[in-house]
């Protein structure tokens, strides 16, 4: 266990945890609130968030965004890329719930054939996306778009856009503009998040649909709407993520999601899963230990610090960090 | 709507089963032989429609073999006991490596004798994993096996003496016992021939023809469906049943639930351990990549798919996840997609699965009959 | 004088703020029906749940045959003796009434995985007798004919028979019923009681939670009354329905609960 690394780089270790950390949390915030309300695991989630990636990078691209644009035209650019994010995971966190698991909670299917369901929907979403070279010949599209969807199961490049300025040195590490701008979105997405579910009208409809879905029924609450509001904001949450992952990391892949899914939903559990709260913490605390196992033990090591942590927690503290459940007390 | 098809299908295969369970035991006895002589020699048959056109036959019998090896365990652990296990690749990978570390790597035991240690390894690491976790509530558990799935890869690729990323090769084989040739069976001119170039060893483990593996799997198949049969028609798979109905009634009415879940647990893990062993002599070659995530998604899918609860139903939905990828080879790109849009088809409209248990047709039914009478009581019968 | 089975002493049972059970204390003496009453809320079934170890006690001692029944599981309370029924039915509603009970056989079954692969002539052995164990129950409750039939499947009154046998087919020395009237008409009730008389003739002891007052006072030996989570008497049943504390306790209650 090599501790002088970790020493040495100790700022950066933790800086740049936090960072990562934060792109965990928004994405965890849509496992947990999906969770806190259906009790189910939403495999789909990563696809959400890899589908917002895309339509940032598309945006960019289509705007013709380079290492040539002004700062002012690369920032508009970026603000369009990030609601652009958005509106695509939102959009496809409607359509996972109206496709994969509405039909099936209206037969009160099992919990495991709904996970079935939504593994079959993350399958299909994955896949058309690492087809779309081959979908958009067959309608014959492919010219129109080839620069979008060549090599689609490669790697696909975030233009050079992001001109992160270094701000100020913590212990030998220079935090830079995008460290702090990742690190502030998430928090404030989910100081946002929180006010809406605290005072909201569907805020208050997604609270009671946790505690107890039959009661909030009778008190006329629509529970097909708030099951809809709860997978958009988790989609919004992820679109977020998702743009603020390729702005940092540069890349996407149709594949990305899965890795990072489940990073995200350790992050998830670990908050405790169904708190919101829980999800930042969470997604935080797991991408600064992450970094810390890598420096202990070595690169490779890193994911197994995320999963061992993961049973861990649940072995000894099953409801997670925070405990409470968005809805409170779920016995 | 859906639980009054539901009704008739099985109302069909009730009186199938029904009819079958009527003939005596030795036309039963019979059958049963004919039936499993049947898939001896099936991929000798190579059977024009049925045989995979890309790759070897023999080969995919093999992997559905397995599969449906994997599915029977993964069947007592979700099925019967109802615990929620996203974690089964681990079982499997703890065999395989066993077998891996103890032909070659660090040791050259025969197979043979290797089998039982890694069926062994298995058991236990099913032991140390749900001792902890199995007081855990449902979903916690689910997310802990995926956790220890994981790991079990990951300290796979990250432990030289596992072989890290390059894994192990030239895996120790069952031992041949040479006795004499079959010829396969070829279609090319229409009508099947003896092809004499084609034969297969009895019993010949080497590297090109996958047949005797498919055999040794099939015959291991073979004897978990009986044993299966044996451990559930006792007051262990009452013990389960009532388990996953109803814990905390089942405890008050004497069941020691934890002890069950645990062996239900190692169950899984013996049969999970036992399959992997046999991927692992037959691949010759193992490397972390062969147990990844989706592979324990698979499983689950299989079980889910076929029918959970139903020894049969959870084979066929094992052979279905093994071998319609191949038979559609020619389709590659696609298959996944595919498969996923199978998935979601078939848990949307027949959740219970293909096959699903007496049990879950019978209280279908009740539901149908329920649900019938309602309605009548709805349409202005007066009380 | 006739041994108790089952010595409360004290029992308290706490959860978080709010006091379930303060200091219950009451015997029940082998061979005896003894009613639980109380209004609702009074801890009745809180008490049933303490007994057969569902919730661990905040003080107090249960002494059950003389053994303490502190820190022990579930199953292992119903295995020294002790089994019950439920409020609200809990059959496993996807097995057969047969199967139902067999799990109830299967508490004192001594095999195990092995036995059972190899069907070893303890095994057989211990099948069929818990097989004929089994449908004697329920020949006893009158369901015989019943026996295959899914239990989610059967009438309301056969359900609740049906958890009786469960729960004898343990083998218990003391039998815990809660409300097992509830739902009953009043033939049904006559009954019932007819049957609690008969299964405390075959030799068990029972423990009843009841509201119907008619069937609890036509039934039982005595009666321990709650209400708060206290016990306000104790008694035979004359002398509980004469007891004021006991009527006022009751104040505001259904006429036919309390005729």
């Amino acid at each position: 266990m090599d501790f002088q690394f970790l020493f040495d780089n100790f700022f950066a270790l933790t800086i740049t945890g936090l960072v990562l950390g934060s792109v965990y949390a928004l994405i965890a915030l849509g496992y947990t609130m999906v969770y806190g309300v259906l009790q189910l695991i939403n495999f789909a989630h990563s696809e959400v968030f890899m589908y917002g990636s895309f339509a940032a990078t598309f945006t960019i691209m289509a705007l013709g965004g380079s290492s040539q644009t002004s700062t002012v035209g690369a920032i508009l650019m970026l603000v369009l890329a990030l609601g652009a994010a958005m509106l695509a995971s939102g959009g496809v966190a409607l359509l996972v719930e109206r496709v994969a698991y509405r039909p099936l909670l209206k037969r009160n299917a099992p919990k495991l054939v709904a996970l079935i369901s939504a593994i079959g929907m993350s399958f299909v979403l994955a896949e058309a996306m690492g087809l779309r070279d081959k979908i958009t010949r067959f309608f014959g599209l492919d010219d129109n778009f080839r620069e979008y969807v060549t090599r689609a199961r490669n790697n696909l490049l975030f233009p050079d856009v992001v001109r992160p300025v270094r701000l100020f040195e913590v212990g030998g590490y220079h935090v830079t503009s995008l460290d702090v701008i990742i690190f502030s979105t998430a928090v404030l997405m989910m100081v946002a998040v929180d006010q809406f579910i605290r005072r909201s009208r569907l805020g208050r409809g997604i609270r009671s649909v946790a505690q107890d879905p039959e009661s909030a029924a009778l008190m006329g609450v629509n529970s097909t709407r708030v099951v809809q509001v709860t997978f958009l904001i988790g989609g919004l949450m992820a679109g977020a993520a998702a743009f603020l992952f390729v702005m940092k990391y540069g890349v996407t892949r149709y594949d990305i999601g899965f890795l990072l899914g489940v990073k995200a939903f350790t992050a998830a559990v670990l908050g405790g899963i169904g708190n919101l709260r829980g999800a930042l913490l969470g997604g935080l605390v797991l991408g600064v230990a992450e970094n810390y196992g890598s420096a202990l033990f070595g690169n490779e090591w890193k994911d197994v610090v995320a999963f061992t942590l993961l049973v861990l927690i649940l072995l000894f503290r099953p409801t997670g960090l925070l405990g409470e459940a968005l809805g409170k007390a779920r016995a | 709507m859906s639980t009054m098809k539901l009704g008739k299908v099985s109302g069909v295969m009730r009186s199938f089963g029904d009819r079958v369970n009527g003939l005596s035991k030795t036309t039963k006895i019979i059958a049963t032989v004919l039936i499993a002589f049947f898939f001896y020699i099936l991929p000798l048959l190579e059977p024009p429609l049925i045989s995979t056109p890309g790759s070897d036959f023999g080969a995919v019998m093999f992997t559905v073999a397995t599969y449906a090896l994997v599915a029977l365990g993964l069947n007592i652990v979700v099925g019967y006991a109802g615990l929620l296990d996203l974690g089964y690749v681990g079982f499997y990978a703890v065999g395989a490596y066993t077998v891996g570390v103890l032909t070659t790597y660090h040791a050259h035991w025969p197979f043979l004798l290797v089998v039982p240690v890694a069926v062994v390894a298995a058991m236990i690491s099913g032991v140390i994993l749900g001792a902890p976790t199995l007081r855990v509530r449902g979903d916690y558990l689910a997310i802990v096996t995926l956790g220890f799935g994981e790991i079990v890869r990951l300290i796979a690729n990250n432990t030289a003496w596992l072989g890290e990323a390059g894994g192990i090769n030239q895996i120790g084989k069952p031992p041949n016992v040479e006795m004499f040739e079959v010829p396969h069976l070829n279609w090319d001119s229409g009508t099947p021939l003896l092809d004499l170039n084609d034969k297969t060893t009895v019993v010949q483990f080497g590297i090109s023809d996958q047949i005797p593996y498919y055999w040794l799997a099939l015959t291991i198949v073979i004897i978990v469906l009986f044993a299966d049969r044996l451990i559930k028609d006792s007051r262990v798979g009452r013990a389960w049943e009532a388990t996953r109905e109803d814990e905390d009634a089942a405890e008050l009415m004497g069941v020691p639930t934890f002890r069950y879940k645990l062996l239900a647990f190692a169950m899984g893990a013996f049969i999970g351990g036992l399959s992997g062993a046999l991927y692992a002599t037959k691949t010759s070659f193992i490397n972390p990549e062969s147990f990844v995530l989706i592979l324990s998604i698979l499983f689950v899918a299989a079980v889910v798919v076929g029918g959970q609860g139903n020894r049969w139903g959870v084979i066929v939905g094992a052979a279905l996840v093994a071998y319609l990828p191949e038979r559609f080879r020619g389709f590659e790109e696609w298959r996944i997609l595919v498969f996923g849009v199978a998935l979601m088809i078939l848990a949307t409209y027949r959740p219970e699965g293909l096959l699903p248990p007496r049990r879950t047709v019978r209280a279908r039914q009740l539901e149908a009959e329920i649900d019938a009478l309602e309605e009548g009581l709805d349409e202005g019968s007066p009380a | 004088m006739t041994e108790s089975i089952l010595e409360v002493t004290d029992l308290t049972l706490k959860f978080g703020g709010l006091t379930a059970l303060d200091s219950v204390t009451f015997e029940i003496r082998k061979g005896e029906i003894l009613g639980l009453i109380g209004p609702n809320g009074a801890g009745k079934t809180t008490c049933f749940n303490a007994i057969t170890g569902v919730y661990p006690p905040t003080s107090g001692k249960i002494l059950f045959q003389g053994q303490s029944l502190a820190g022990r599981k579930k199953f292992q309370i119903t295995k020294l003796g002790i089994a019950r029924t439920f409020q609200s039915i809990r059959l496993f509603k996807t097995m057969t009434a047969l199967e139902n009970v067999l799990v109830g056989t299967d508490a004192h079954a001594k095999s195990g995985l092995l036995n059972s692969l190899f069907r070893t002539p303890t095994q057989r052995h211990e099948e069929t007798a818990a097989h004929e164990r089994a449908l004697e129950l329920l020949r006893f409750m009158g369901l015989q004919r019943k026996a295959n039939d899914l239990a989610g499947g059967l009438s309301y009154g056969d359900q609740r028979r049906l958890e009786i046998a469960r729960a004898m087919a343990t083998n218990p020395t003391l039998l815990c019923l809660d409300e097992p009237a509830a739902g009953f008409n009043p033939a049904e009730k006559k009954k019932l009681m007819e049957l609690i008389r008969r299964v405390r003739d075959q030799g068990y002891t029972v423990l009843l939670i009841e509201h119907d007052m008619k069937l609890v006072m036509g039934v039982t030996d005595r009666i321990v009354v709650l209400e708060f989570g206290r016990k306000i008497a104790e008694g035979k049943p004359e002398e509980i329905r004469d007891n004021p504390a006991v009527i006022a306790a009751y104040l505001g209650v259904d006429e036919e609960d309390a005729s």
